[in-house]
């Protein structure tokens, strides 16, 4: 990974000298290099953009260079190691990854689930059992997020064939009709949200707002993040959400099959959980989960995590519309592995 | 990434309210393509257009964008996925393109699949296929150890081959029988080649088979149509594996064809 040593450098990459390029991973973590985990290697990419370091039409990316490996191991044992994915970036960007280096840069994901449940997989409407990254339970434990294929197989293969089997057994079958009036409650509360989110028939379209929603979470609740920061972004989306509410242009009619409304609905979950997650990130004045607090950070750019005060889960329970989430603190107990510093250097 | 520019072309889309609806075509132009979107995003962007001007959008099914999930497909210019050669619609970018063209956009058709709207299909009977047998039985808990059942390389490579199926029906869109030949050997292949799949085999193949032709599905006379237009370029080697699976499963296997 590199970018040009001088800034605005406009040169095709491959005319770009070894000695004007800046090896930046390698110069700053000498053991690990570009074997870094992937949030380090995605905040200090995205630094490199934000000093102004960044290649490519946009500025924002950073060359992932295969020309030292394909030389050194031959094109085909790249291709058979590698091979969809440069087909992909081919495909995308109409460019030879294997004749020239590729620009990446770190985007969101997805929301990654977070979901509280219990030992046994359980969420706190009984009988909804929450599996795989949907749940919080590996949230942030060694990458971003959580982690599909680990807790795919532990939550699949090895945890829910029992609890819920025991849920089951001990629930017994119980009668689900549909004609319960809790059932009823939620049919009409759906169709006032849809009826609702037809007739605000503004100027702005879904994926308009969506846009200007992602760009404040990118900038203040993502990778890095600082109070200030986080206080805008909890001011900005209580603004779009506003916005979203009065100005929102939906497609019907709803009684067709309608992506759009779909989508709209899921635009103002978005609204909620993204204000959520701003204030949970505000909460926590430490660097942790692959997240940078930039108050939270040593001189060097290491996170720094603050085991005193944040050595617990918080799970926020929500109070309704318009009302703060509550804050529940669980605590983490280590009772054979110590907690210590993560280092890369 | 520097030759940005942007194309104009017309679409000739078809237009369905419900799976009643006859249908038809509507053409739309749309000015101002990017050439560095994608098919999708193309339609996105006239979406966005059409929504604002109080028209109804065009729908369409798609989740991951990425040629990893199969919930994309559609015809374009009369091929399942369009033009690109091993690649969802998804993965086709606007470049591929030329200003002024008109581009043909259609659902994927079969009797098997009904249309819901505009170009979403009904791909269910696909699912319906593997409930019947496209799966292996297993005892969860205890955590297999890794090495306990050696398999070679090659077999290896040939069952990934098969599994790289994304299940989006392009076969059975191409197909002039509308068979799903190629979508059922890959999923039998993939576990029919692993020790693992070997038990159930029999019991599988005529499984699969039978819920196939349930569904409506035609059944394969060898066009090779379908390994053409498979995005995942499935080879149809496997239906050939599929059909030595059937026979042995005939000859050998406890039958279930008259459960
Ligand atoms: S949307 Fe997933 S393969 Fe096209």
């Amino acid at each position: 990974m590199w970018v040009p040593k001088n800034p605005g450098d406009n040169r095709r990459p491959n005319d770009i000298p070894a000695n004007e390029r800046d090896y930046y991973l390698e110069k700053k973590y000498p053991s690990f290099g570009n074997l870094v985990p992937r949030d380090v290697a995605s905040r200090n990419a995205k630094q490199q953009c934000d000093a102004g370091k960044g290649v490519g039409p946009t500025g924002r990316a950073v060359y992932l260079d295969f020309m030292q490996a394909i030389k050194r191991d031959g094109k085909a044992a790249i291709a058979r190691k590698y091979g969809n994915l440069f087909d992909m970036y081919r495909n995308i960007i109409d460019e030879d990854p294997y004749e020239t280096p590729m620009m990446i840069y770190p985007a969101a994901h997805f929301t990654l689930g977070g979901l509280w449940v219990a030992y046994n997989l359980m969420g706190n409407v009984p009988g909804l059992f929450v599996l795989g990254e949907a749940n919080f339970s590996d949230h942030g434990a060694n990458r971003l997020g959580a982690s599909a294929l680990m807790q795919g197989l532990a939550d699949g293969y090895f945890v829910v064939p029992y609890t819920l089997a025991g849920y089951l057994g001990d629930a017994g079958n119980s009668d689900v009709a549909e004609d319960h009036p809790v059932f009823n409650e939620s049919i009409q509360s759906m169709n006032t949200h849809i009826e609702k989110l037809l007739s605000i028939n503004g100027k702005r379209t879904v994926e308009d707002i969506h846009r200007e929603l992602g760009r404040v979470m990118e900038d203040h609740v993502g990778l890095a993040r600082n109070e200030a920061g986080l206080k805008k972004a909890i001011e900005q989306i209580k603004e779009i959400r506003a916005e979203f509410w009065e100005n929102v242009k939906v497609a019907g009619p709803s009684d067709r099959h309608r992506l759009n409304l779909q989508k709209a609905g899921r635009l103002a979950d978005f609204l909620e959980l993204d204000e959520l997650m701003a204030i949970d990130a505000l909460n926590r004045r430490e660097s942790c989960g692959g997240h940078l607090r930039t108050e939270a950070e040593s001189e060097d750019g290491e996170a720094i995590r603050d085991d005193d005060n944040f050595c617990h889960v918080s799970a926020w329970e929500y109070k309704g519309e318009g009302t703060e989430p509550e804050l529940h603190r669980e605590p983490l107990v280590f009772e054979n592995v110590k907690l210590t510093q993560r280092s890369y250097k | 990434m520097n030759n940005h520019k942007t194309i104009n072309i017309t679409l000739k889309v078809w237009r369905q309210q419900s799976p009643e609806d006859r249908g038809r075509f509507e053409i739309i132009p749309v000015e101002g393509v990017d050439t560095h979107s994608s098919f999708l995003e193309m339609l996105d962007f006239l979406n966005e257009k059409l929504i604002l001007q109080d028209k109804e959008p065009i729908e369409f099914d798609n989740d991951c964008r990425e040629g990893i999930c199969g919930t994309c497909g559609m015809m374009v210019d009369g091929i399942p996925h369009g033009h690109g050669k091993g690649m969802t619609i998804c993965q086709l970018h606007m470049r591929e393109f030329n200003d002024g063209a008109t581009v043909v956009v259609e659902p994927f058709r079969a009797r098997a699949y009904k249309v819901i709207q505009d170009l979403i299909v009904d791909r269910s009977p696909l699912e319906k296929i593997i409930q019947a047998g496209g799966y292996i039985s297993v005892n969860t808990g205890g955590a297999p150890d890794a090495n306990a059942i050696p398999v070679g390389q090659e077999k290896v490579e040939e069952a990934m081959d098969a599994a790289a199926c994304i299940g989006c029906g392009a076969c059975v869109a191409s197909c002039p029988n509308a068979s799903a030949m190629l979508f059922v050997s890959a999923k039998v292949s993939q576990l029919a080649l692993l020790p693992q799949g070997r038990p159930e085999a029999n019991i599988r193949v005529l499984a699969m088979l039978k819920e196939m032709d349930a569904c409506g599905f035609g059944n394969c006379t060898n066009h090779r149509v379908c390994e053409a237009a498979c995005p995942k370029e499935v080879s149809i080697s496997h239906i050939a594996r599929f059909n030595r699976e059937f026979l042995k499963a005939g000859l050998f296997g406890r039958s279930t064809m008259d459960k």
